[in-house]
């Protein structure tokens, strides 16, 4: 919060924009180590945010210095030393919190901060710690995106439409939790490593899908958000490098993430994947995508977001939808279905059936996996879709007028009303 | 740290199991708190006896409301406790998870604040 309003004060000068930047790139990383040696979330916190102030001034005056993300952190990290300090002497004059004042004897002068110091370690503890399964999964985004991220309270307010004062609340509360409960600050043992990671997987694609999925108004922010839970992705394959399932998630991300320019119109309508401009995907993003997912899948260890990169791999080498490789798609979605039985995969699995079979198997297959999809605006919209290919107009109208009952997402009604006045209502 | 286990569950249910079934249940909670005493991590624990002989007693404006039953009417009922020492919260969770009760009703686990951090920060 403080560095956008400080930069913008010292407007756009040499210093400012490396604080911006190294502020956005180091805040993770130093926000680790300070958290280690503080003990407290909110200790950390204050401390980087001196450091960043007096960054603001000293870098005016003396120049940026040759490693700014070193400067920050021992500065920092002697700032945190005189608070905890101040707060041992408080703490002498009330022995009773003895706890307290042996963390602090336990504190040593701060050593320097060199390009050679590196923690890998602190900032894969806080990823843990952030997504630990005892704090609910808004918890979970809400603290990761602050902590690692760096992205301010407004920021992350803004890009879930919550007040601010909630998700203030909610920050306060989960920083309160982790120190009451004793929430460990540090990376699970192996026996449950595989558990944690999963649910810290989950925490960076529900950022990304929350900046993917269209919501009209603030779509910029919303970018943003994908472009974070890609940077969070990467500082994961980057600390677990064993883990194919890490580089699948980044390749997914990467993947879908490539067709964002051409996924909504100039009027900001949704474009399905078949009438999208393949032209407006990004290559670049494709290619770093392709090149991951194929490492991953080489370690033999496949998992959910492997098969979905691979599906995304396949349309994003496909010139057209025609020219789609209908049968790998088909194959890997049942893969996937061994692995995670969601509705959604069994709808996907299904659409790409009607590519590859044709449309009455894919609606067979639909109305199958009916019953508990009753309620979900995708299995009637999906449905809906295979109808109106089919012809049967009047039956593809009910469906999508089901399916515009179902959703409150802006734009998904707006395709919605379209579909209906093409089949005639 | 300390941390309690308050474990709740389904009174109905846990009646309607057979007395093999019990038995093995009972067993398994013995075993539980002996290897939370071999570790010196057992500070106390009970079964409480049903609810049927729960008292709830509030005072307001200084009169004493004495009623029959539970605070509170839910599926789920307090039906026993474990107050263990435990590194943090993983270990805690660990230990939850080891109570049979776990796997039929639910297990809340909750720092003492005794022995917490205490500063408000």
């Amino acid at each position: 919060m403080l560095l956008r309003e400080y930069a913008t004060l010292a407007g756009m000068s040499n210093p400012s924009e490396t604080l911006e930047r190294v502020f956005r790139e180091e805040y993770g990383r130093i926000i680790a180590t300070l958290i280690r040696i503080a003990g407290s979330f909110d200790l950390a916190e204050e401390s980087l945010q001196e450091a960043f102030a007096s960054a603001v001034s000293r870098w005016e005056e003396e120049g940026v210095p040759r490693n700014p993300g070193a400067w920050l952190t021992t500065v920092a990290h002697r700032k945190l030393i005189d608070s905890l300090r101040r707060e041992k002497t408080k703490i002498d004059k009330q022995t009773e919190l003895e706890h307290e004042a042996r963390r602090v004897e336990s504190l040593q002068e701060p050593p320097s901060f060199d390009d050679s110091t590196e923690y890998p370690d602190d900032r894969l503890r806080l990823i843990f710690t952030c997504c630990h399964p005892s704090l609910s999964s808004e918890v979970q985004v809400a603290l990761t995106l602050r902590t690692l991220g760096g992205l301010t309270t407004t920021e992350i307010a803004h890009a879930f439409l919550v007040p601010e004062p909630t998700l203030a609340q909610r920050l306060v509360r989960a920083k309160s939790k982790i120190r009451l409960a004793q929430i460990p600050y540090e990376v699970p043992s192996l026996d449950i490593l595989g558990e944690r990671l999963k649910s810290v997987q989950a925490v960076i694609y529900l950022i990304f899908n929350e900046g993917y999925s269209p919501t009209v108004g603030n779509s910029l922010v919303r970018r943003d958000l994908c472009a974070e839970a890609i940077r969070l992705s990467r500082v994961l394959c980057e600390l677990l490098r064993d883990e194919p399932e890490n580089f699948g998630l980044l390749a997914l991300m990467l993947l879908q993430g490539s067709r964002r320019d051409a996924r909504i119109n100039k009027d900001g309508e949704l474009v399905t994947l078949e009438e999208q401009d393949r032209s407006l995907w990004n290559r670049a993003e494709i290619e770093e995508g392709l090149r991951l997912v194929e490492r991953a899948l080489q370690t033999g260890r496949v998992g959910s977001y492997q098969i979905q990169a691979a599906i995304a791999a396949v349309h994003a080498e496909a010139p057209s939808v025609a020219e789609t490789d209908w049968r790998q798609i088909v194959a890997l979605y049942r893969e996937l279905m061994l692995i995670n039985s969601s509705p959604v995969v069994a709808l996907n699995h299904a659409a790409a059936v009607a590519m590859y079979e044709g449309l009455e198997s894919g609606l067979r297959l639909i109305e199958e996996a009916a019953g508990d999809l009753d309620q979900y605006y995708l299995y009637h919209a999906s449905r809906a879709d295979l109808l109106r290919r089919l012809n049967r107009l009047s039956d593809a109208a009910a469906a999508y007028t089901r399916a515009l009952s179902l959703t409150t997402n802006t734009v998904e009604q707006q395709y919605i009303r379209k579909r209906l006045s093409e089949v005639g209502l | 740290m300390k941390y309690i286990m308050l474990i709740y569950q389904n009174e109905p249910q846990w009646n309607a199991i057979s007395e093999t079934e019990r038995q093995q249940i009972y067993l398994e909670y013995r075993k539980l708190r002996d290897e939370l005493q071999n570790s010196g991590k057992f500070v106390a624990g009970s079964q409480l006896q049903p609810i049927g002989t729960a008292t709830s007693v509030r005072v307001r404006d200084g009169k004493e409301l004495v009623t029959d039953g539970p605070f509170a009417e839910t599926h789920e009922h307090l039906g026993g406790f474990f107050l263990v020492e435990a590194r943090d919260l993983d270990e805690a969770m660990k230990i939850a998870a080891k109570i049979p009760s776990a796997r039929m009703g639910t297990i809340e686990v909750r720092p003492l604040a005794e022995g917490a951090p205490a500063v408000a920060r």
